[in-house]
């Protein structure tokens, strides 16, 4: 077990300027889905949440400053969560 | 090496004393006793109603109960074992004695998670069987709880619901338990390749209990929502969907079934190279087709719902993946073989077990490769033949491996040897019942007796008598070996502390292990 | 002033992996839900979008805002913790308290003026509307409540985690607790990003 571990201190001027990203972000999605694009609008509105979650990860939850391990768990449980969404829509979109 | 002054786990009084003791204990090895004493006694309950079923089924028509009493008591033989036998099993049992003691670790990494854990379980089990004693009847609707009935009918729904999502918490906490366990506190030297195959099946097991239970739950929680407030998920008549929920069902049950015979190819794992005299054959193949096994098995559920509807895209996706998650098992059959040869063989009770585990779970996988296929599910769905499938897989897999399991390491657990003439009695009566109780299903299968049915046409009678004694006379092998097992743990002869020259670390300690398992935690070379 | 005894158990690491993995199962818990809306959603698009358009967008917007925010305050918590600033970290996450409360006010009144208007699982009205709006408003209920639910949770979580900054049982050597709160109340945070659009932005 480690005995003193360095834990990165993260400013707080990182996460001022991630919330300001992050409510930009939204106010583009209210934004985009004002104006008609079809289906294109619910696309480009998941598309900014997808990024601003990416943000809540790899900022508030430290994700980018700790351990790779971390990262990776989070990015195989994205992975099978995404593939028994598309498999289940094997079912309906085909 | 450990001929201790401290005292062993059985006799150590802390802060609580009697049966408080017990069932207030954060002590690893208790709590996996607490859940096996707990688990057979269940499963003495569900045994009693499969018995049931099969004296009905021992004649054509009527025999000793109503269609509707027939359905009620499939039911809750499934609930039984299903949620609370099999897919606790074996990591509840094994799991939570040995993964601390196999890495060189005092305990668990949430010793007080763990005492939760069990008490989870318990209160699951208490509610869930409620559902048989409160007004109105017993659940009817398979251990399935498919939609629509499942919120159409008035029988007692809801406390099985209420009851396996409980269940269902305490799966997802072992499992988050054992992993954190895993990862920081293996003794120094323990890399993670050095770990012996039964913890990185736990290992496996743990991210399927904590990525796919979740699913269950909330399944669960839309039921409930169905039929108290109508909500609409489910129901065709407000524009659900009833396949939808089959997906989701299936979603976690279908993982579940790896969560069941995972850590039983951990402890055969352990048994054979034993027994065997030899290192397991292939050791990287075995953990790295064990990992796989866990993540395949989340992408083929949809072969449980070949004749409900889905579209041709879909039918042919899980049939492949099915026929691709059967590869990674049968590498580990082969490796199993494969220790054997040139080996020097011991033959004792837990190798009779473990070698009968690999002909039924050969039987038993074989046969779910015949139901993947596409072709002939569509005949075979829903009759005996798979049921006849899943209990030569699930309980020829489990119920071998567990009691490969609690012979190999009942003079670890209680320093007391059992007796082996009347183990091997046991085993082999057990063993012939089995046969005769589930090989005839397969014909009954494909010869076209449905399941969950309490009646069939009278063609059908001859092999039915057979399946029915089949039962009976493997109830009385039950019989012999429970008792066996109680009274050897109560009055059996002292044993070593190695009797079977085993070479992971539970056999460095004494027998029965102290409180913190180590006088000194261990380093491995 | 902590010293390492023999007999401390404190795992900074262990214990932030035990959070991480419980946050892995509430992903999958409301991905089962997010499976559920996809679905329905697919076979139902047009009345998705009729549906959508009793929701309020701004309500939907400010409360998105009101969480992206509470989510900065209690990271900055951590780094308030980390330099010492007691008094700070305790202002923080009493702030992220503060916006928790405003949220479920905002939801109160949503949901209030939804089920005045006979708007809610099982009802005459929602009946009388057409499939794709049972669905999409049994889903609205479920899965906001279930996300008031968390949060509810979550503020009990912080006001635990107040007492324990101060009485300083978490301190510059001890604050993996808090550092596990802040992972909770991110998640919660992320359910919402996604729940936001899927309800308010699809009329």
């Amino acid at each position: 077990m480690e005995k003193s571990e360095e834990h990165k201190i993260v400013s707080f001027k990182t996460y001022i300027i991630i919330l300001f990203l992050l409510i930009t972000f939204t106010a583009l999605s209210v934004f985009v889905t004002k104006i008609d694009l079809g289906n294109l609008s619910i696309i480009v509105a998941l598309s900014l949440a997808g990024l601003k979650s990416l943000l809540v990860f790899a900022f508030f939850m430290h994700l980018l400053y700790d351990k790779k391990m971390y990262a990776m768990m989070v990015a195989g449980v994205v992975l099978v969560m995404t593939l028994v969404l598309i498999i289940t829509f094997l079912d309906y979109g085909f | 090496m450990s001929n201790s002054k401290l005292p062993n786990y059985l006799e150590h009084q802390g802060k609580f004393k009697g049966i408080f003791g017990w069932i207030f204990s954060t002590d690893h090895k208790r709590i996996g006793l607490l859940y096996m004493y707990s688990i057979m006694s269940f499963f003495v309950v569900g045994a009693i109603l499969g018995l049931l079923m099969k004296f009905e089924l021992i004649a054509p028509g009527k025999t000793i109960m109503e269609a509707k009493t027939y359905n009620a008591i499939f039911t809750l033989h499934g609930i039984t074992m299903i949620f609370l036998i099999v897919v606790p099993g074996i990591p509840a049992i094994f799991g939570n004695f040995f993964l601390p003691i196999l890495i060189g670790a005092k305990d668990v990494f949430y010793p007080k998670l763990n005492l939760l854990s069990w008490w989870l379980y318990i209160i699951g089990a208490v509610v869930a069987i409620s559902s048989q004693f409160m007004n109105g009847a017993s659940p009817d609707t398979g251990w399935t709880f498919y939609a629509p009935y499942s919120f159409k009918t008035q029988s007692n729904v809801l406390p099985a619901l209420i009851g396996a999502f409980i269940l269902g918490f305490s799966s997802i906490l072992t499992g988050l338990n054992f992993i954190v366990t895993m990862h920081r506190m293996r003794a120094p030297g323990m890399k993670w390749l050095k770990m012996p195959v039964f913890p990185w099946t736990l290992y496996g097991t743990a991210w399927i209990q904590l990525l796919a239970t979740p699913v269950v739950g909330i399944t669960l929680l839309m039921v409930v929502a169905e039929r108290v407030l109508n909500i609409g998920f489910f129901d065709p008549a407000l524009g659900g969907d009833p396949v939808l929920y089959q997906h989701l069902f299936w979603i976690y049950s279908h993982p579940a079934v790896y969560i069941m015979i995972l850590p039983a190819m951990g402890v055969i794992s352990e048994v054979i190279p034993t027994f065997a005299r030899k290192a397991i054959f292939g050791y990287k193949a075995v953990v790295i087709s064990s990992l796989l096994i866990a993540f395949v098995g989340y992408f083929v559920w949809g072969h449980h719902m070949f004749t409900a509807g889905m579209s041709g895209t879909s039918l042919f996706a899980f049939s492949f993946l099915t026929f691709l998650v059967a590869i990674p098992s049968a590498i580990k059959i082969f490796n199993w073989m494969a220790t054997l040869y040139k080996g020097s063989i011991l033959l004792r009770t837990p190798m009779y077990w473990a070698v009968s585990f690999l002909f039924v779970f050969m039987i038993g996988g074989l046969s779910g490769m015949v139901l993947g296929a596409l072709a002939i599910n569509v005949h075979l769905h829903d009759t005996a033949f798979v049921v006849s499938h899943f209990h030569f897989i699930v309980f020829g897999g489990v119920g071998f491996a567990f009691f490969a399991g609690i012979h190999y390491w009942f003079p670890k657990i209680y320093g007391k040897m059992y007796d082996a003439g009347w183990a091997d009695t046991g085993w082999i009566v057990f063993f012939f019942g089995f046969l005769l109780l589930y090989t005839p299903m397969f014909y009954l299968g494909i010869a076209g007796m449905p399941r969950r049915y309490y009646d069939y046409v009278p063609e059908f009678h001859f092999a039915n008598i057979l399946s029915s004694f089949g039962a009976f006379i493997m109830f009385g092998g039950l019989l012999i070996i429970i008792i066996n097992l109680v009274r050897s743990a109560r009055k059996g002869q002292k044993s070593e502390e190695n009797p079977w020259g085993g070479k992971s670390l539970e056999w460095t300690i004494s027998s029965p292990p102290i409180v913190e398992n180590f006088e000194e935690i261990p380093e491995i070379k | 002033m902590t010293e390492n005894s023999a007999h401390d158990h404190y795992d900074h690491e262990g214990s932030k992996l035990g959070m991480w993995l419980f946050i892995f199962t509430e992903l999958l818990f409301f991905g089962g839900l997010f499976i559920v809306y996809a679905v329905m959603r697919y076979k139902n698009g047009t009345a998705f979008g009729l549906a959508a358009e009793e929701l309020d967008v701004s309500i939907g917007a400010i409360n998105t805002i009101i969480l992206l925010i509470s989510s900065a305050t209690i990271a900055m918590s951590i780094t308030a913790i980390q330099l010492k600033k007691k008094k700070l970290t305790i202002i923080l996450l009493a702030t992220t308290l503060i916006l928790a409360l405003v949220f479920l006010v905002n939801k109160y009144f949503e949901w209030g003026a939804k089920i005045e208007h006979g708007l809610y699982p099982g009802s005459e009205s929602l009946h009388q509307l057409g499939h794709g709006e049972v669905l999409f408003f049994g889903l609205y209920y479920f899965m906001t409540g279930l996300h008031a639910l968390h949060i509810i949770i979550g503020i009990v979580f912080i006001a635990v985690m107040i007492a324990k900054v101060q009485n300083e049982k978490l301190n510059v050597d001890r604050y993996v607790q808090l550092e596990n709160a802040g992972l909770y109340w991110h998640l919660v945070d992320i359910i919402w990003i996604f729940l936001f659009p899927l309800f308010y932005l699809i009329a």
